[in-house]
């Protein structure tokens, strides 16, 4: 297929786009609903056109199209086919095209599952998801168009960095996209209410089970993204406070107060400024993330080739969007603040305190992160912000939100049950430290490991007490709606997950050794015994592969086989061989030959590495159960008269087309 | 453009070795002093990669500082002696911490200060917003 | 939160913050137009250059110090012969070094002194003198990260100003030419 017809289809798709926000808003403005029904149709249109792009420049590269300039710098013969199609995404146009697709999934989505919303508020909603996506697909053709040609065509690709060779490549961009992308739809219900002028915050309702979806995918992108770094980058790290984690960081956070602050306004109606502001942020941050990767402001393993042109557009568009709807805010945000009354013990204070928190985070984090750039604009001298910044801080911060979490869920709306709070608190202190105890008796010593033990088992205290209250006070079947599940799962996440952290990072033992063939060395209980190096071919590099085996008091435990690669374009990556386990990884990198038959290698014995990324995990599903509660799904709404061409699916499983 | 591929020369030629990470086997004395120099040298900006610390870089001036760092260990210097040491020669941009000094003042202070704003506004509403318990009814709509 | 909604001052507090941040991106784009950021500032401009002792290229028995140096203002050129970037800056050397006015002076970076030979052979030696420093240690004491890095050193030894990358014809006109000229003229 010819790669012009992709440009076309991308040219088409802007048409489109430039007429999906068009023409609904102004039949919303002026109540006419042939103008309105059109918002269906182009959402629709747009996204066939953006599919239609999608497919070919996959077809590009499944075929070796090298006379597409970027199949030609990202693809190569030898690839094998797996990373030939997530090569379409390993560099800028590519990616921004995925962007676009996955977009347009969730406009459709929105098409799909939205249709019983007030039929002007939908479309001012598809509206504005259409002006961002004009944005974009103009972005795109003039100044990143992934279907430029290279003639004449090279007979080979320069093939796709091997530090994207990697099953998690297939799955970091996709997710992180769907969670960053994910926030536009509650930005575009905030749009939509402020452009309406509405009165009430039903909206808010409507748009809480979006934005707990894109949560959890922000949230998998995140995981995956960690993960990946792990097993590829080498360095066994799981988080480096990198200018491009970090902008993929600053919109969870928001995200996660949002979700809360979505809750007070849906429940008890109030907060609503704070709502609208929250969901406008979670965007902002979103591009704000694409943009600082794209710029070429900071500079980042992750960065993006820069042209100053990009840098441009990208700011000019920032400026648009999150300046337009700033000052859309400030002209329409409700005047008057409304909301039930609340006890200062209650749900309420706990979640808003929360909120700050969670915010202070952010802010501390884009503060760190933008600091450099501002040290250079105002000429104050070059400086690095990194984790020793980042890490203490952002401890520092959450102490008092984990320290509150047990008792959110245990404190009523309006005013909490002191009595439930000492139970509860009684019982969380006894655990926590009986944990404690635990695990000073099976040698955890340092202050690190023992705050770490009781920190999780604080939390994950408090939802077990929860749910087992619960369990008693609730009668049967409605003992755990889905919007329960879900504070609980992403709760015990983030138990799980404080548990991870802080043991990895004091339990590792990391080594670099020089070995010989027949050689050993121990790691606490666990002997590594290097076999050598020998090579190996691949489809598109040459591996020397190390043999490691690995007993525990002369029981063997595993061999490992760490690899180096040389790539067909003369690059070098690692493999690292994981021994993984619940409770600890084995890890070994092998490094340079130092002659004599020695090679240098990394050991790594990592505890509790994996509950980073099951707590991660536990959160994303925390995200996803929310959206399932019948609380979401749409009643018929006040106009009754609405006849939408799409018939509503009976149960509004949002989840299906995310996941497709 | 010339100017642009010469730049993107120079960083091909100062980042040659980075596309792998370090492994690095220096004869430590013992595991408190191999975790003094991890902790000390993951801290530290690998000046060459520009986003990798010097523990995990392989890049040759990576090796070389981190030789330097280990020797200095050896001599019984501080960490507070070596760090000064870099910090003469590369400038405190080397270090991931940077001091407390008047261009890093906003970056020290600047959360503590969002974080005083924000306390205040929430302590406002807060005064402003909630009721003595008794006045509160029980929420009828949610059940938990 | 909700409180500052009350105010409609309070309410454009969001935007005037964006809008700061957004100035702060236009002088961002804007300095990194003409600046590296790879390229970062020598803590040692203005102080004393490092004490050193190392072999002469020619004649690796016989040391130059910096004392054997001062007296007159010179360049110290950080070259090696692996350095690609190094073969981009030598056709500006050779063209300029009659032109600088002063004495060049080649640093040979963690070289073997017969490759750094050869290169200069194939290539032109526009140096004055070399000087070898094959471990690298004391290019760690000027702050040497990556070759080439060209520093202008006064007659007292004082580091007066360095360049990272490449020396280009732009570079040595608008950078190190009047920093040439002013130290000309406090010699006078």
């Amino acid at each position: 297929m010819s790669p012009e017809l992709g440009q076309v289809a991308l040219i088409l798709a802007l048409l489109l786009s430039g007429l999906q926000c068009l023409l609904p808003i102004i039949g919303a403005w002026r109540g006419s609903k042939p103008l309105m029904a059109t918002a269906s149709t182009l959402a629709i249109g747009q996204f066939t056109f953006v599919a239609m792009a999608f497919g070919i420049l996959m077809w590009a590269f499944a075929t070796n199209d090298f006379s597409v300039a970027y199949v030609a710098q990202n693809s190569n013969l030898s690839l094998p086919l797996f990373y030939k199609l997530a090569a379409v995404w390993g560099a800028h146009e590519g990616s921004l095209l995925l962007w676009m697709l996955i977009l347009n999934l969730w406009t459709v989505a929105l098409v799909a599952f939205g249709n019983r919303l007030p039929e002007a508020f939908f479309s001012r909603v598809i509206g504005v998801l259409g002006f961002v996506s004009f944005g974009f697909l103009l972005y795109m053709i003039t100044t990143s168009n992934p279907f430029g040609r290279m003639l004449p065509a090279p007979g080979n690709g320069a093939d796709l960095n091997p530090v994207l060779q990697d099953p998690g490549l297939t799955f970091h961009p996709p997710t992180l996209y769907m969670g960053y992308v994910g926030f536009s739809v509650a930005f575009a219900f905030a749009i939509a209410a402020l452009l309406g002028g509405e009165l009430k915050s039903t909206w808010v309702r409507w748009a809480r089970p979006w934005t707990n979806a894109a949560w959890g995918f922000l949230t998998l992108g995140i995981v995956a993204g960690s993960a990946w770094a792990y097993y590829e980058l080498g360095w066994g790290g799981w988080w480096f406070w990198d200018p491009v984690e970090n902008a993929s960081f600053m919109p969870w956070l928001i995200g996660a107060a949002l979700i809360h602050a979505q809750a007070i306004t849906d429940k008890r109606d109030g907060l609503r400024a704070w709502t609208l502001l929250l969901s406008i942020f979670g965007f902002a941050f979103s591009l704000l993330g694409t943009f600082l990767v794209r710029s070429g402001l900071l500079t980042s393993v992750h960065a993006f080739a820069f042209s100053p042109a990009r840098g441009v557009f990208i700011l000019v568009y920032l400026a648009v969007v999150v300046g337009g709807s700033l000052l859309l805010y400030a002209l329409r945000a409700p005047k008057v603040t409304g909301g039930k009354s609340f006890a200062l013990a209650s749900r309420e204070t706990l979640m808003v305190l929360g909120n700050l928190m969670l915010t202070v985070a952010c802010a501390m984090v884009m503060l760190g992160t933008l600091y450099p750039l501002v040290g250079e604009a105002l000429n104050i001298g070059r400086i690095s912000v990194g984790p020793p910044y980042f890490g203490p801080l952002f401890m520092l911060l959450m102490t008092p939100l984990v320290l509150a979490l047990p008792f959110g869920p245990l404190s009523r709306w309006g005013k909490a049950d002191l009595t439930v709070w000492k139970r509860a608190l009684a019982r969380i202190v006894a655990m926590a430290v009986a944990a404690g105890i635990v695990g000073f008796l099976f040698g955890a010593r340092g202050w690190h490991q023992l705050l770490g033990v009781t920190a999780a088992t604080w939390v994950m205290a408090g939802v077990l007490f929860f749910a087992i209250k619960r369990w008693r006070e609730a009668p049967r079947g409605k003992r755990y709606p889905f919007e329960m599940l879900g504070m609980m799962l992403a709760h015990f996440g983030i138990g799980v997950f404080i548990a991870g952290a802080i043991l990895t990072r004091s339990m590792s033992v990391e080594q670099d050794v020089s070995m010989k063939p027949g050689s050993s060395v121990g790691i606490g209980p666990y002997a590594f015994r290097f076999e050598g190096v020998r090579e190996l071919p691949g489809p598109n590099y040459r591996a020397e592969q190390g043999t490691m085996v690995i007993t525990r008091d002369g029981a063997p435990v595993a061999t490992l086989h760490p690899q180096k690669r040389t790539y067909t374009g003369g690059q070098v990556q690692t493999e690292a061989a994981i021994q993984a386990g619940v409770f600890r990884d084995l890890y070994v990198s092998l490094g340079d030959p130092l002659g004599d038959d020695a090679w240098s290698l990394r050991v790594y014995d990592k505890p509790f590495v994996r509950w980073i990324w099951g707590g991660g995990v536990l959160m994303m599903l925390g995200g996803f159960a929310v959206v399932l509660d019948k609380r979401f799904r749409l009643k018929r709404v006040e106009e009754t008269e609405t006849i939408r061409p799409h018939p509503a699916p009976a149960t509004p499983r949002k989840l299906a087309e995310g996941e497709a | 453009m010339r100017r642009l591929l010469a730049v993107v020369i120079v960083v091909l030629a100062l980042a040659s070795s980075a596309a792998a990470f370090a492994i690095d086997p220096l004869p430590f004395k013992d595991a408190a002093q191999r975790d003094r120099f991890q902790n000390l040298t993951r801290d530290l900006r690998c000046m060459v990669c520009q986003d990798e610390s010097l523990l995990s870089s392989n890049a040759d001036f990576a090796k070389q500082l981190r030789r330097q760092i280990f020797d200095m260990m050896q001599q019984g210097k501080s960490d507070r002696q070596i760090k000064d040491w870099l910090v003469a020669r590369y400038s405190t941009f080397i270090l991931y911490d940077p001091p407390l000094a008047p261009s890093t003042i906003v970056l020290w202070f600047g959360t503590p200060a969002v974080l005083v704003a924000g306390g205040i506004v929430v302590i406002v509403l807060l005064r402003r917003r909630t009721r003595p318990a008794d006045a509160i009814a029980e929420d009828a709509g949610d059940d938990w | 939160m909700n409180e500052v909604a009350r105010k409609p001052v309070a309410r454009f507090v969001p935007l005037i913050v964006f809008a700061a941040l957004l100035v702060f991106f236009v002088v961002g784009l804007a300095w990194n137009q003409d600046h590296n950021a790879s390229f970062v500032p020598s803590p040692l401009i203005g102080k004393p250059a490092p004490a050193f002792r190392l072999p002469r290229l020619a004649h690796p028995a016989q040391f130059v110090s910096k004392a054997d140096l001062l007296g007159k203002p010179y360049l110290l050129n950080v070259f090696a012969s692996w350095c690609f970037a190094c073969g981009d800056e030598h056709p500006t050397l050779m063209a300029y070094r009659d032109k600088f006015g002063i004495a060049l002076i080649g640093y040979d970076y963690k070289d073997t002194p017969q490759a750094a030979r050869d290169w200069l052979q194939r290539h032109g030696d526009p140096y004055r003198e070399v000087i070898t420093d094959q471990s690298g240690d004391t290019a760690i004491d000027f702050g040497v990260y990556g070759a080439p890095e060209t520093y202008l050193i006064d007659a007292k030894g004082i580091i007066r100003y360095k360049h990272i990358g490449p020396l280009t014809p732009d570079v040595i006109a608008k950078r190190l030419e009047p920093k040439i000229r002013e130290l000309e003229r406090e010699g006078t």
